[in-house]
């Protein structure tokens, strides 16, 4: 279980003026549980995410996982807690395989077998991936979905998902959709938060959380918020909103 | 092997990957003395009479043949110069194994000069490998001046991988080469300095030949007070393809300079270099420590595929 309670983040900008960026956020993800947080560009969701992660660290506020407060404990100590991060815009690394970060994610000496495994789960053709580097010649997509089976490769209790769907092509985000879904029936005790837009995200999700401003608009199950979501005037399509001046 | 102690025994291994005698030809050497020297049908070694050093010849359509001739200095204070040539015979496919070890604990400087002379015949195939390392505890230096000149005749390979990853105080690399129409080379230098010490690595390879190729990527980390200098020149002086690159990783204090230089003397020389010295991207530790490693975990992980 993922508790946030009370979390802001504040920065001071170079003009010395402070600016709130996530504010006096309350958030409880329950075992088994599947939340998507959505909201407009800039309303503080993939600051949220870091600050779980601890590559943030919170001005107020405190966050537990399993009951356990983790708020002063680093990046790696919450990753062997349990905590898996999959970053919105994946990292490249030269030399290092995609083998290697399996292994490394699995934090141990994983069978070529079971890293086949791990890519076959996240669409890829195993055999074809498995032995290259994780650099600048992968695509995008490639990328992510490279980057969600690290997250599978550590069974993580806690899943974060900065927008899965950011960058990727649509074939690959038709993928994408099935490996949530999948993810989403075999989650069993564990926890998952997913940062996104999606209609299709969000459409599978247990509880749907707005954020806006820094804030956490609304929160409850998706059938509740869902329908609220295309009244949001960021829902708008903008010739909708041309008509209306 | 095993009349030889366990320290040049590991040293052996360390730059040849060898824990037996391999197969094949081969020359070990250890402190300037002969310990162990075999020739085949194929491919003989003999001594040179007006210098030290040995000359290796590999006879024409020699295929699948090794030769291993790593050397090892234990005893602090002992300085060489050898003279190493070898003539690959035309149409001939070989892997080299050369490589030296130095392991210093006294108080004196331990060095070991090796001037290797390529001659590569036509359609030859030649796979080189040469690891440095060096070891011990003593306040002696550990030095290698490695040179190696190549001269390639028509549509002959040459694959050179050259290593020195660790212990080595001082090393001056030198690589010279000369290609003639449609030969090809490939270099891959891996290279990690740390504590005091410092490289450099001076390229001069010169296309002659219409269609030649040379390819030449080096790859180096630079830590705690270390220095590098990557001097790489291609010079096209046909209608041939020329690339180099640079790609170094600075950590603490090190110090890198990355001088590619190109010289086109045909107007259909196509030369290319790069290169870029930066700090480990603080989204790669970080990624890593999502994963479960330490920062100091995350930045081994990191070099250790670098230089791979």
């Amino acid at each position: 279980m993922l508790e946030l309670r009370g979390i802001s983040f504040d920065v001071v900008d170079k003009d010395g003026v402070k600016k709130s960026i996530v504010k006096n956020v309350d958030l409880t993800v329950g075992d088994g549980r599947f939340v998507v947080v959505t909201g407009p560009n800039g309303g503080g969701k993939s600051t949220l995410a870091k600050l779980i992660a601890g590559i943030e660290t919170p001005t107020a506020g405190s966050i537990l996982m399993d009951g356990v407060d983790v708020t002063a404990k680093s990046i790696t100590e919450r990753a062997r807690m349990g905590l898996g991060f999959a970053f919105q815009q994946p990292v490249r690394f030269k030399g290092i395989r995609v083998l290697d970060l399996l292994r490394i994610a699995a934090g141990r000496e994983l069978s070529l077998t079971h890293a086949c495994d791990y890519l076959s789960q996240v669409g890829l053709c195993a055999k074809n991936y498995i032995k290259r580097e994780v650099n600048a010649s992968l695509s995008g997509g490639e990328l992510k979905r490279i980057e969600i089976a690290t997250v599978l490769a550590r069974k993580p209790r806690i899943a974060i998902f900065d927008e899965p769907e950011a960058g990727i092509d649509l074939w690959s985000f038709n993928n994408l959709i099935t490996i949530f879904a999948s993810m989403r029936e075999a989650i069993k005790d564990s926890s998952i938060v997913v940062i996104s837009h999606q209609e299709r995200i969000l459409n599978i999700a247990d509880e749907i959380a707005v954020m806006k401003q820094g804030s956490i608009e609304k929160l409850g199950p998706r059938r509740e918020i869902f329908p609220l979501l295309t009244s949001l005037d960021e829902a708008q399509a903008s010739c909708e909103k041309v008509k209306t001046l | 092997m095993n009349q030889l102690d366990a320290i040049t025994k590991q040293l052996f291994t360390k730059v040849a990957d060898i824990t037996e005698l391999p197969e094949g030809a081969y020359n070990l050497r250890s402190n300037g003395q002969l310990c162990g020297r075999v020739s085949t049908e194929n491919i003989s070694i003999t001594t040179k009479v007006d210098r030290s050093g040995i000359d290796i010849a590999i006879k024409p359509g020699t295929k699948g043949e090794t030769v291993h001739i790593p050397v090892v200095v234990t005893a602090s204070g002992h300085k060489e110069t050898v003279y190493n040539d070898f003539y690959v015979g035309d149409g001939a496919d070989v892997d080299i194994v050369a490589g030296c070890g130095i392991h210093n604990c006294g108080g004196q400087d331990s060095e070991h000069d090796g001037i290797h002379r390529f001659h590569v015949g036509k359609n030859a195939k030649v796979r080189y490998a040469e690891k440095h390392y060096g070891e011990g505890d003593g306040m002696g230096k550990r030095i290698l001046n490695p040179q190696t000149e190549v001269v390639m005749d028509e549509d002959s390979l040459m694959e050179m991988e050259m290593t020195q990853i660790k212990g080595v105080d001082s090393t001056e690399r030198v690589t010279l080469a000369k290609l003639g129409k449609g030969a090809k080379l490939l270099v891959r230098e891996r290279l990690m300095t740390h504590g005091e010490q410092w490289a450099t690595s001076v390229y001069k390879v010169e296309l002659a030949g219409e269609g030649s190729s040379a390819d030449v990527v080096s790859r180096s980390v630079a830590r705690d007070n270390s220095y590098q200098k990557f001097d790489a020149c291609i010079e096209g002086s046909a209608p041939c393809h020329g690339h180099t690159e640079c790609d170094s990783i600075i950590m603490e204090h090190g110090r890198i300079e990355a001088v590619p230089s190109l010289t086109a003397n045909h107007v259909d020389a196509e030369l290319m270099h790069e290169a870029a010295i930066g700090k480990i991207a603080g989204e790669q530790l970080i990624k890593l420590m999502t994963l479960g490693l330490t920062e100091h975990e995350a930045e081994e992980q990191i070099i250790n595929g670098f230089l791979k």
